[in-house]
């Protein structure tokens, strides 16, 4: 049997793309001290309204606009109740979930009733043919321009250095005259746009339009990621690349007589428990943020 | 002097602050019903009024009921140690594959056996979802929210995949397993309605979590394990030990609420079992104030706005993801309204004793992350 | 090395204490502190303190924990706002109400709980005050590290990660921190209590290079010989005010410990005695009687007359309660950290029934550790811990709490559960007690709540929420708790820290009456009127190590001073010789 070595690559890659764009945005999230379980949410609002946009625009640049004002909105959201109010941030997390997803099935209900799945505008693939190189443009985006530009504003940019500081001891931001809450604001909203953006790759570039539970998950396993990842940003890659790969893999091993006789639905699952395995192994003693999960009051 | 004028302060503003949280609640959501064509005051009482006032109406609530308070009551279990369990849903489903087994396999036996044994056996499934976090949890520190909650995914797989693998049914082929033995059915409380004998079920595990909190030890000891672990610690009580197991019993209530959910209800597993109950059940146990007590009455609210929704879905050509909505935005607006009184109370404090405030705020929060 | 006195003539001019004085010569200081005041509540942490510190001039801070030093110099740097009195910089009014007004004013402040990111390196932690959004520097940073490092006479390691660096490392690196802000006046918030003997040295050159460079530094101490060797001026809190402010010259330790401790009779030094009359005559001048004065004669504060008191009622009682020859507490050869540097280097003491056995000590000795071993949240690498007869070393804190011992720690927040009201907080250690079957015996509990809330005078209701408290009140529920179960030996650590004078006698009566009824009482503490008070016998810590015990009868504060500064004296090197032997 030839083993499609290529095509599970190119899958890989094309799986990760929007686990890369949120998991990165969670980074971004947790490094400031917080962690945002409103991303699956966030992924989904980005997943339908950028299709909502797309659809009635005809522009796929259109919806992903409008993915990122979504992400944008959740994470002030998220920021207004977390840092502002201090909630605790799994209530604030899960609750700006079940909003969004209820809402965007609501949403969804109203406007595209008729029952037939519509099909939007949405991203070709550059290089078409191209094998491996035959992938969306937030692919590359997400390996070429994202990863590293986080990699450098974490490590060499005044913002990335407020950034730790906020999240790993905020008396200490605060001694040295950061502004902590706008800070973590500026996290929030900047790491809900990319949650938002990988969630419409689901729809603006995979699938071209929108079906109920689009995001499966994919949030969650994001929050896995980072923590898998040790909060940087390389590792978090190669974390999505890991659960992609173990995801194309199964896609692939799916269609093989070999494993003919095992459901689909727990080849689909083993991703899932390749990641919590991964965690179990690699996860022991991570060192948190200093402030994970503690919103800041001036003593 | 200033103790008293705390208490009596708080002793009105948290109500106070629900309250506003509710008209909130009603005000943010009167936009997207007017979008939906429908007229607020109209859907409102289709949600809150309607369901209430017929007796097929509170069968139903009860009914709707019934899986929030498993779940709400399981989360609050382990909220109110400090263990973040957010994988309810999963323990819920498992609890219903669990349960489904003898269903399936032992269809002959009489209800006397057949009953204990399918919710045993949702119970123990429950436990078992649970049970992997929590060993990771106690043994090698991992994060508990984040196991919890990839877990759940893996549930409602682990159900798909029975249902078109080995449980398929076998005589329309459709993804539903096979209608479980005649013994495996929970009968109605009350004739003519659907309401089962999982409620009462319910009911019970709501009154044994409320002696157990209120009027034993170890009620006492779960909350100061849950809100000060490191002072708990010292005061001798066995802080994760109390954890491990709060964890396994708020998996095992889980489970039995999935199991009474498919005996009560479907009397075969579905795809569609859970509907969200498990994180449904987050929302429950919060707004409840992790309180038995809190946990009945929101689950009973949140049960009339489900059938509300249903109801108002056909009246008012409402979608039914309207009542999630309501209920989602009232969590919100809840824990808003809440976290800003606290605020402005402890800003009173401050004038008074600076020294020694902030921490008993921050304790609350701090307790979440348990001894990280 | 000490501090180059290169402003020793400004040093010695008149009294930093009198904000009349100090107004008659605008300019002169660096920084000033007038007449600040600030209450918590019924306590007054600051009574119209006024302070100074002139360029060139490292001015000792010095006083038991709670005595207001912290409190006063939060002020000075922003963190806290004064009551009422204000702040002068170069002479003129600034109102700093943050760290950032302290750092633009000129004023950078070094304190225990270092302000670092942990998992920064060195030069990235430098940078953040006043970092951009954009690229950052760290070149340009990097050399600026460097340089600071060079001027307090240092190497640093600019690109080492904060959390690998030694205590001592870290400290330079918040020195070279406040450099960065162009800082003039440094407060140096206990530099020592956390840093190995050569780091100390260290630290010492340090602080002589920036004050011959014209700085300014306020230096708080509980290291008596350490504050004669680099201080230039001394100025001693007690209750909140400052019982006295003199040139350091000439100054013993000896001295200085007797007026920490407020004892009657003080050796005045000659240049004390000259000031004395500088401030007197300066005093006149402007039409003050001297004995108005805040003054550096005033050495004795009002609030010594009721310890005193507590001393004599104390002696009267003690002939009446025989000490047993039976041990109730007994530690041995308790060791803690490993041989480089150890917390708690082979403790052996043993408290008698009946007794209460004092453990004085400035802080940082040991003290905390010792407790935190004691109650069981902390494993010693060695020794044995006995309550009467049980060995309870091995054991959970649930199973000591069983074997009859009692704990008060110092961490009174840390030993209540926030959230429960005083009646849970009261029977938390005790819930077996009162048990029906598995239930809570509410009956049995309401009685015995209402009972201790009686027996020890808690003024609030069984159903309070503990947090609402006094520090006081709060005391006495963990009293209560500790006590009503009749342990048969209690440890208690800085038992009446921050609490007013009426909840201290309190706490005294109690400890007494335990006492009476045949329990062995550890009490730790840094006051020494309190151990003299109360205590059968002192034993002194150092450098977690007991280097001395006397019979409290025997004690006098200058000895005890002395044996708490180390090895200064004959007296303190016999009785160390004699614990050893």
């Amino acid at each position: 049997m030839d083993f499609p070595v290529f095509a599970v690559l190119a899958a890989m890659l094309t799986i990760a793309t929007p686990l890369v764009w949120a998991a990165l945005g969670a980074v971004i999230n947790e490094r400031a001290g917080i962690m945002n379980l409103g991303i699956e949410g966030t992924m989904y609002a980005g997943a339908f309204c950028g299709f909502f946009a797309a659809a009635t625009s005809g522009s796929a640049w259109f919806g992903l606009g409008a993915a990122v004002v979504a992400g944008v909105v959740a994470g002030a959201l998220m920021a207004l109740l977390t840092v502002t109010l201090g909630v605790n941030q799994h209530v604030a997390g899960i609750g700006i979930t079940l909003l969004l997803v209820a809402a965007c099935d609501f949403a969804n209900r109203l406007l595209f009733s008729s029952g037939s799945q519509t099909i939007t505008a949405k991203f070709d693939r550059l290089f078409a043919g191209g094998g491996i190189f035959s992938q969306y443009p937030l692919t590359y985006v997400a390996f070429l321009v994202l990863a590293p530009a986080l990699w450098w504003v974490l490590r060499s940019s005044g913002f990335g250095l407020r950034l730790r500081a906020v999240g790993e001891n905020p008396e200490a931001a605060d001694a040295a005259g950061i502004p902590v809450a706008r800070t973590r604001y500026a996290a929030l909203i900047l790491g809900g746009a990319m949650m938002a953006i990988g969630g419409s790759f689901l729809t603006l570039s995979l699938l071209g339009t929108f079906t109920i539970d689009i995001v499966s998950g994919r949030g969650w396993i994001c929050i896995a990621l980072v923590i898998f990842g040790r909060w940087k940003v390389w590792p978090v890659v190669g974390g999505a690349l890991l659960f992609a790969v173990t995801d194309a893999l199964q896609l692939q091993l799916a269609i093989t007589s070999l494993f003919s006789g095992v459901p689909n639905e727990l080849m689909i699952a083993f991703p899932y428990l390749v990641v919590i395995a991964a965690l179990a192994i690699w996860g022991r003693g991570v060192r948190y943020p200093g402030s994970y999960l503690k919103p800041y009051r001036r003593a | 002097m200033r103790i008293m004028l705390r208490a009596r302060e708080s002793r009105w503003l948290a109500p106070a602050a629900v309250l506003v949280a509710v008209v909130i609640t009603l005000l943010l959501t009167a936009g997207p019903i007017r979008l939906a064509g429908a007229n607020p005051v109209a859907a409102y009482q289709r949600y809150l009024v309607t369901p209430l006032t017929t007796v097929n109406g509170l069968s139903e609530v009860l009914l709707a009921s019934t899986p929030l308070i498993f779940t709400g009551l399981a989360v609050a279990i382990a909220f109110r140690v400090g263990y973040f369990n957010i994988g309810a849903e999963g323990q819920y489903l498992a609890g219903a594959v669990a349960a489904t087994i003898p269903g399936l396999y032992l269809p002959s036996l009489p209800a006397v056996l057949a009953l204990p044994l399918a919710i045993g056996a949702g119970l123990v499934g429950g436990a078992v979802w649970a049970f992997i976090p929590a060993w990771l949890k106690r043994h090698a520190r991992i994060d508990e929210v984040v196991t919890t909650l990839l877990l759940n995914p893996v549930a409602l797989l682990l159900v798909q995949g029975l249902l078109n693998g080995p449980w398929r049914n076998s005589e329309s082929g459709f993804p539903d397993s096979d209608a479980y033995g005649a013994g495996y059915t929970l009968p109605a409380i009350a004739e003519g309605g659907r309401a089962h004998w999982g409620l009462i079920i319910a009911l019970l595990l709501v009154a044994i979590t409320w002696i157990v909190m209120s009027f034993t030890p170890l009620g006492l000891k779960l909350r100061a394990a849950g809100q000060a672990p490191a002072a708990a610690k010292f005061s001798g009580i066995p802080v994760a030990r109390l954890q491990w197991r709060c964890a396994l019993i708020s998996g095992g209530i889980a489970g039995i609420g999935g199991a009474s959910q498919v005996l009560g209800v479907q009397h075969q597993l579905t795809a569609g079992i859970s509907n969200g109950y498990g994180y449904t059940g987050i929302v429950v146990a919060t707004l409840g104030a992790l309180t038995a007590g809190g946990v009945l009455l929101v689950a009973l609210l949140l049960g009339t706005i489900a059938v509300g929704a249903q109801n108002a879905s056909i009246a008012l050509q409402l979608p039914t993801q309207m009542g999630a909505i309501v209920s989602s935005t009232l969590l919100l607006a809840v824990v808003s309204l809440v976290a800003l009184r606290r605020y402005r109370v402890v800003f009173r404090r401050r004038r008074g004793t600076p020294e020694h405030d902030g921490q008993a705020t921050a304790t609350d929060a701090q307790a979440t992350v348990g001894d990280r | 090395m000490t501090a180059p006195p290169s402003a020793a003539g400004a040093a010695s001019s008149v009294s930093a204490a009198s904000p009349d004085s100090s107004r008659s010569s605008p300019g002169s200081a660096l920084a000033e502190l007038v007449d600040i005041t600030k209450t918590f509540g019924a306590l007054v942490a600051n009574d119209a303190i006024s302070l100074s510190v002139l360029p060139g001039e490292v001015h000792a801070l010095l006083g038991e924990n709670g005595a207001g030093k912290s409190t006063l110099t939060r002020i000075l740097y922003g963190l806290s706002q004064p009551d009422s009195g204000e702040i002068r910089v170069d002479g003129r009014v600034k109102r700093i109400s943050s760290p950032a007004d302290a750092m633009e004013a000129g004023i950078g402040m070094v304190t225990q709980e270092f302000s670092l990111v942990d998992t920064m390196t060195v030069t990235e932690n430098l940078m953040l005050a006043g970092v951009g959004l954009g690229r950052i520097n760290r070149a340009a940073a990097r050399a600026k590290v460097l340089a600071a490092a060079e001027r307090i006479g240092v190497s640093i390691d600019p690109d080492a990660i904060v959390e690998d660096l030694s205590v001592g490392q870290r400290q330079r690196v918040e020195i070279v921190k406040a450099l960065f802000h162009d800082c003039r006046v440094l407060i140096l918030d206990e530099p020592t209590a956390v840093l190995v003997p050569q780091d100390v040295e260290q630290l010492f050159d340090s602080i002589g290079r920036l004050t011959s460079a014209g700085m300014g530094v306020i230096f708080i101490s509980h290291k008596l010989h350490e504050v004669t060797r680099i201080a230039d001026r001394i100025s001693i809190l007690r209750r909140g005010r400052i019982v006295a402010s003199r040139p350091a010259a000439g100054l013993e330790p000896r001295d200085i410990a007797a007026l920490m401790v407020g004892a009657e009779s003080v050796a005045a030094p000659v240049a004390s005695a000259e000031n004395e009359t500088l401030a007197d005559a300066l005093a006149t001048s402007i039409g003050l009687d001297p004995a108005d004065l805040d003054g550096p004669s005033v050495s004795v504060g009002g609030s010594a007359l009721p310890s005193a008191a507590i001393r004599d009622r104390s002696r009267a009682t003690r002939a009446t309660s025989p000490i047993s020859e039976a041990t109730a507490l007994q530690i041995t050869d308790v060791t803690l950290g490993n041989d480089g540097s150890r917390v708690l280097d082979a403790v052996t003491l043993s408290v008698r029934r009946g007794e209460i056995l004092g453990i004085a000590g400035v802080s940082g000795n040991g003290q905390t550790e010792l407790v935190n071993v004691l109650c069981g949240t902390l494993t010693a690498d060695r020794g044995s811990v006995m309550v009467d007869q049980t060995e309870i070393s091995g054991l959970d804190p649930a199973a000591r709490i069983r074997a009859g011992f009692g704990r008060l720690t110092e961490d009174r927040k840390g030993s209540v559960i926030p959230g429960l009201s005083v009646g849970q907080n009261l029977v938390l250690e005790d819930l077996d007690r009162f048990r029906i079957g598995p239930f809570l015996n509410r009956g049995a509990v309401r009685e015995h709540v209402q009972k201790l809330i009686e027996r020890f005078d808690i003024r609030a209701q069984p159903g309070d929420p503990i947090r609402s408290l006094s520090g006081g009140n709060m005391q006495k529920v963990l009293l209560a708790r500790a006590i009503s179960r009749g342990p048969k030996a209690l440890v208690a650590s800085q038992p009446t820290r921050g609490l007013d004078i009426g909840a201290c006698e309190y706490v005294y009566s109690q400890l007494r009456a335990l006492r009476d009824e045949g329990a062995g009482v550890l009490l730790i503490s840094e006051d020494l009127d309190e151990l003299l008070g109360i205590c059968d016998r002192i034993a002194v810590i150092f450098s977690g190590r007991i280097i001395g015990e006397l019979p409290a009868a025997d004690a006098t504060p200058e000895a005890l001073g002395l044996l708490m500064t180390g090895h200064d004296t004959g007296a303190a090197d016999d009785s160390d010789a004699a614990v050893n032997a």
